[in-house]
């Protein structure tokens, strides 16, 4: 099975990924690990104004059979939080990279994006 | 048998809406049979094995000297004709554990009975869901479906295989269970045309029914329980002879200390295996054996182990989650009506 790996993104090995235009950025997981949890339940999110860390965990996805931690890509404050996904988790599952978007973030360094996966490294770790 | 063919969700409202299958084939197959099978089967399982009929299944649990669930069975009397008197199912991986057990107290006894583990003969396949009836009638021969009554069952032919149809299931749904010889399973399965279901999907079933899964509910060791805390009391005949009844009488008469209740989540979150149960002032009472997000009520359902005083519906109570209190509410099991 082939996964959507949009070429305008990065990503972390642990299937979250970062969309960064100037200061701001777009944060959620891919859609490979929205079908590695399957059916999704539950998401809990930090609140605006939040402090996101490179590689801390900032929130949790609870499918109907897993829980798995989420880690944040890039360093900065939360701005906006996704709020659609209070009652409609399945977002995740439905459009990963566009409706199921997690979080907006004002980055606190820029250079922090070199240390993520490319498109095509994150396609050979999920292949 | 995978987690899941598509998604728990999609193979989860097929068996509540309409009809899907499971191969079940993990689950043991073991068989009794001679003068004294009847004998033999009332010593080592809760339930009076004698009111069966040749075609009636009974579910009961198998005790130790202790009174605690070693595993929960259903124990078919065979329809008239068939070579062996009793099959009884038992979990997954307990088939040898089991076997054993009627062997030994078969020659402890010096009973005159044949104990046979068929659980690499038999495939087992369950169709379950609102339209199993009709999808099944359609592939089945020599056997009126509509005529088996809940826990009958009945030789007949699937898709041309010679099989035993049982109107059993572990979803809470009409259904029925099929066995049919191991190297005729893909035949059978192939022909049951539906949405096939793995064990995600199986889970969340009996989970809303509040039925018992080996291994979360009761196990001798991890979760030592009686009949009667895991809230299948109805199964115990203690007027019958079987290994565990004289401590079970006692705790029939004192009642069990604590007790399975189903929760519900009210605030959000899901219930998970091993999540501490608390009282609204954090007090710990119990913990959750099972747990999910129920995928027919849109919430989050659990079972858990609590002092018989919480085991009440409406009680207030705290589901521990990655340290977060959430609020919950006990609630009688099934989860669903059905």
């Amino acid at each position: 099975m082939s996964f959507d790996v949009p070429d305008d993104l990065r990503y972390l090995e642990s299937h979250e990924w970062v969309r960064v235009s100037g200061d701001t950025a777009e944060v959620g997981i891919t859609a490979f690990a929205q079908d590695e949890l399957g059916d999704v339940v539950f998401v809990e999110l930090p609140e605006e104004g939040a402090e996101l860390t490179a590689g801390e965990d900032f929130g949790v996805v609870e499918s109907i059979k897993a829980v798995s931690d989420v880690y944040g890509p890039i360093s900065g404050t939360v701005t906006e939080v996704n709020d659609r996904l209070r009652d409609e988790p399945e977002l995740l599952n439905e459009d990963p990279f566009g409706d199921g978007w997690m979080l907006e973030v004002e980055v606190a360094d820029e250079s922090e994006v070199d240390d993520l996966l490319s498109p095509a490294a994150y396609r050979d770790q999920i292949e | 048998m995978p987690v899941e063919f598509e998604s728990i969700r999609t193979e989860h409202e097929a068996v509540r809406n309409e009809v899907g299958k499971f191969d079940v084939s993990h689950m043991g197959q073991i068989t009794v049979a001679g003068p004294d099978a009847a004998t033999l089967t009332q010593r080592l399982t809760t339930n009076d094995v004698t009111v069966l009929d040749p075609g009636e299944a009974q579910y009961g649990a198998i005790t130790d000297e202790d009174g605690i669930m070693l595993d929960d069975t259903v124990v078919y009397r065979l329809p008239e004709g068939a070579a062996d008197e009793f099959l009884f199912i038992p979990n997954a991986g307990h088939d040898g554990e089991m076997t054993e057990r009627w062997l030994s107290e078969r020659d402890e006894r010096g009973l005159d009975a044949t104990v046979t583990n068929r659980t690499e003969e038999y495939a087992m396949i369950a169709v379950q869901g609102p339209d199993a009836p009709d999808l099944l009638a359609a592939e089945t021969e020599d056997v009126t479906l509509s005529a088996l009554s809940r826990f009958e069952v009945a030789d007949g032919a699937v898709a041309g295989i010679d099989s035993l149809i049982a109107r059993t299931g572990y979803t809470g749904e009409p259904g029925f269970e099929i066995l049919c010889p191991w190297d005729d399973a893909k035949a059978v399965w192939g022909a049951l045309e539906c949405q096939p279901c793995g064990l995600g999907a199986r889970d969340t079933l009996r989970l809303e029914m509040g039925f018992l899964l080996s291994g979360q509910e009761f196990h001798p060791v991890d979760e030592p329980r009686t009949p009667y805390e895991a809230g299948i009391g109805w199964t115990v005949k203690l007027d019958t002879e079987f290994v565990g009844r004289d401590t079970l009488e006692g705790v029939a008469a004192d009642g069990p200390e604590e007790e399975l209740i189903g929760i519900e989540l009210v605030d959000r979150g899901v219930p998970r295996h091993g999540y501490d149960v608390t009282t609204p002032d954090g007090e710990p009472i119990g913990h959750i054996t099972s747990g999910t997000m129920s995928p027919t009520l849109g919430a989050p359902i659990a079972l858990a182990y609590v002092p018989a005083a919480y085991a009440e519906p409406d009680e207030s109570v705290r589901v521990v989650v990655r340290g977060e209190p959430k609020k919950a509410r006990t609630r009688s099991t099934p989860f669903l009506d059905r």
